[in-house]
């Protein structure tokens, strides 16, 4: 592995940020207690927990009991859409969503068809949007959950939710889910100010530790557990906490509170630079989803011509520079992506497709051997593969 | 209640002068496939092997399932010299079968014991008769039989067979290199040379970046199970990369299968002699694709000299993917990590290479230097068998 590594492959997963893993120790050395107990431990435990619950609550402008605490982004997605359909199948059972969700969202989407609800995907444009109009038309009275994310993983492309909020809660009764894991702490998203009724959260995903992650719920949303079996964060999730892992969860989102601003305005930066970088060196490139400027700051996607991804990733991580193929859940499977396909790609487009997405821990100064690593990459491609550069459009 | 495990070994007994020779190998083989159950006592006798038991018939007979040379297995009871303590131990092992009816089978290498086979046939079928309610005896075609063996030791009864894998104790045919690659065929193959008594080496070729560090983890898993039926073996992983780079720029793309495949023979024979193997081993089924058409193999084996074995050649696809499920490698084989890059593959291979002509696309190549460098950078890893926990 080279000296020195490049990470840009930050909507998979994160580095920690300093400070985070020291507060996950002291709670498993020291503030060990059950948040149950009776005794001081048990307080002290709980106090942490509360601290935490007020940290992640404030980056969205929520009240700390509206936030409960999950083992991460895909049991939020899943109470989420199992919570609202069980609790309101009496009312209807309608569920819309996206093409371009999360799989954590689609497939509990899909278990609940096989039980007899009914799931209207909306279809997105080429830049990974969808319509409005869509939504409106396929809004009736028996829907009872709208689920749109707010960034998608894959592509960056940001979703109109003030205007879908509007029209959902104007149109309909049904309750609005925002799967905000990729957006949490890169763009700015007011829960209750912008109409959100439920919204899935991850601490891996912002530079705070795996297995803790909240699902934001409005108050006086009922919802069915999934876990039952004790009364831990409101009877909404059984199970003792994670303590050390959502208490590290509270400080990552504090320090991502702190600087929203500034690390957004970051991250766009380093990513135009990338962006600009890579266009000008691999003629051919073309940017998949939407325009750059116009999407969340932290993740494009770029296709190759005369590529294959995998074999680009594992070249560049020989430089030390890591990157996805689509998405990385996607990146064990030869399949291409649910995502790429919703856009109609090109086949060379899916094929050659490359997720960057970056974090509070990059800096501008790793865009320039980035940017030569994967031009020399590239070119030890096309050379090996016979492949003749397109002459670069005027 | 079983004391003992009878094991039955097959053509070893054969083997005229080599016979202790195979025999203590199975010995050893069964000892290191026990290894981690409580230790024990293994007695060879006139061509069987005596295991003890520690109430623990289903974890020791599982493993020496795993045990090639095998033939099969009988969990028996031991008893003392005398027809009452037979009679006694034979209704237990009876009451402990299956089927309605039933035989006692005597053989008696004891002379000393005072009455013959027929005899105690006769006596104990009767004993058996009237005190296993339900029970019928049936000479012709029993449901069960009741083989009880008067030896010098004391008596042994017993009526289940387990069958055993069959085959020669590895190691005593001598070593072969495996070529594996993660697909299905090859560690089917490996596993067919262990049961012919090979002792494996493995060689893979690995061509980082155009295959994943999760196609080598999957290699060594699949190690991993074969090392569960022949012991701990090397594997030996081969850079291959700049060779399939160096093929790609000065060779035809209609051959670039075919001296890929030269050239990991070239590479295998090679190590193969450091490993001291007497044979390459290879996944290869005559007529399975554009490298295993006789002309092609063919051209391939021109380069070595050592026998290339390949025990799959005459299997239809289906029949490895049967052995391959039933010896556990398949599910790591399907594992969706590409083991070779489509870069490699060009679109039409040529299926009848000729060798004049594929020495000729071979001439601008630096085979020596290439194989040179290849094998100064070989990596070796020792595979053990997965950790069996005793049940």
């Amino acid at each position: 592995m080279a000296a020195s590594i490049i990470y840009l492959d930050n909507s998979a997963t994160t580095a920690l940020l300093p400070g985070v893993a020291a507060v996950a120790d002291r709670m498993l050395a020291d503030n060990y207690g059950n948040p149950s107990s009776l005794h001081g431990l048990g307080v002290n435990a709980e106090k942490a927990l509360a601290a935490a619950r007020r940290q992640v609550a404030n980056l969205i402008g929520a009240r700390p009991g509206e936030i409960f605490f999950t083992s991460g982004g895909t049991e939020a997605n899943n109470t989420a859409v199992w919570g609202i359909s069980r609790a309101r199948r009496r009312q209807g059972k309608h569920i819309i969503t996206t093409a371009i969700e999360h799989p954590s969202l689609l497939a509990a989407c899909r278990r609940l068809e096989a039980e007899g609800y009914e799931v209207t995907c909306l279809p997105v444009d080429a830049c990974g949007i969808i319509r409005l109009s869509d939504l409106e038309a396929a809004l009736r009275d028996d829907t009872i959950l709208v689920s749109v994310m707010s960034v998608n993983n894959e592509l960056g492309s940001l979703q109109p939710l003030a205007a879908v909020a509007r029209l959902v809660h104007t149109k309909s009764r049904a309750a609005l889910h925002v799967d905000h894991i990729q957006g949490y702490g890169k763009i700015p998203l007011q829960c209750s100010a912008t109409g959100i009724d439920l919204m899935s959260l991850s601490s891996h995903k912002i530079h705070g530790p795996k297995g803790a992650g909240a699902l934001y719920v409005k108050e006086g949303l009922r919802l069915e557990p999934l876990l039952v079996g004790g009364d831990q964060e409101g009877g909404l999730r059984a199970g003792t906490e994670n303590t050390a892992g959502i208490a590290a969860f509270g400080l990552a989102a504090a320090l991502a509170a702190a600087e929203m601003a500034a690390r957004a305005e970051r991250l766009r930066q380093i990513k135009m630079a990338l962006v600009a970088g890579l266009l000008q060196a691999i003629s051919g490139a073309r940017i998949n989803g939407p325009d750059p400027e116009a999407a969340a700051p932290h993740i494009v996607n770029i296709s190759f011509p005369g590529i294959r991804a995998e074999v680009l990733v594992h070249m560049l991580e020989q430089r030390g520079i890591y990157v996805s193929t689509g998405s990385a859940c996607h990146s064990r499977r030869q399949d291409s992506s649910h995502v790429l396909q919703a856009l109609h790609l090109e086949r060379w487009r899916l094929e050659g497709a490359i997720r960057i997405s970056l974090g509070a821990l990059n800096r501008l100064e790793e865009v320039e051997p980035a940017v030569t690593a994967f031009k020399e990459c590239i070119r030890e491609l096309w050379t090996l593969s016979g492949y003749s550069e397109p002459v670069p459009l005027k | 209640m079983y004391t003992t495990l009878l094991v039955r070994y097959g053509e070893i007994s054969l083997k005229g002068n080599n016979r202790p020779y195979f025999e203590d190998k199975l010995l050893a083989n069964m000892r290191r496939a026990l290894a981690g159950l409580p230790p024990r006592q293994m007695r060879k006798t006139f061509g069987r092997i005596f295991v003890d038991l520690h109430n623990d018939l289903e974890a020791v007979s599982q493993r020496l399932r795993q045990v090639f040379g095998i033939v099969s297995m009988s969990p028996v009871v031991t008893a003392p010299l005398e027809m009452a303590a037979i009679q006694q131990a034979a209704l237990a092992v009876l009451a402990d079968s299956p089927g309605a009816t039933f035989k006692v089978q005597t053989q008696r290498p004891n002379k000393r014991f005072p009455l013959t086979s027929p005899l105690v046939n006769q006596e104990l079928g009767a004993y058996l008769l009237s005190h296993s309610p339900g029970r019928r005896v049936d000479v012709h075609h029993p449901d069960c039989y009741v083989h009880v063996e008067i030896r010098d030791e004391g008596a042994y009864i017993y009526t289940r067979t387990i069958p055993g894998p069959g085959g020669l104790p590895v190691g005593v045919t001598g070593r072969g290199l495996l070529l594996i690659s993660g697909g299905i065929d090859s560690p089917v193959a490996g596993y067919m040379g262990l049961k012919r008594g090979l002792e494996l080496t493995a060689l893979h070729f690995y061509s980082f970046p155009f295959t994943s560090e999760r196609s080598k983890e999957k290699v060594i898993d699949l190690c991993r199970v074969l090392a569960g039926y022949g012991g701990s073996f090397s594997l030996i992983i081969a850079p291959f990369t700049e060779i399939q780079k160096a093929i790609r720029q000065h060779c035809p793309e209609e051959f670039y299968v075919t001296i890929m495949r030269r050239m990991m023979f070239r590479i295998a024979q090679a190590a193969a002699e450091q490993e001291g193997a007497l044979a390459l081993l290879t996944g290869e089924s005559l007529g399975q694709v554009a490298s295993q058409t006789l002309p092609s193999m063919a051209v391939i084996n021109r380069v070595v000299d050592l026998p290339v074995l390949r025990p799959l050649v005459a299997w239809d696809k289906s029949e490895i993917i049967e052995v391959s499920r039933r010896i556990g490698t398949y599910d790591i084989s399907i594992r969706p990590y590409e083991d070779c890059c489509t870069l490699f593959v060009p679109r039409h291979p040529a299926t009848k290479p000729s060798l004049v002509r594929v020495e000729a696309a071979e001439e601008n190549l630096p085979v020596a230097a290439l194989v040179a460098e290849c094998l100064g950078n070989l990596e070796i890893l020792t595979v053990e068998p997965e950790a069996v926990h005793s049940v």
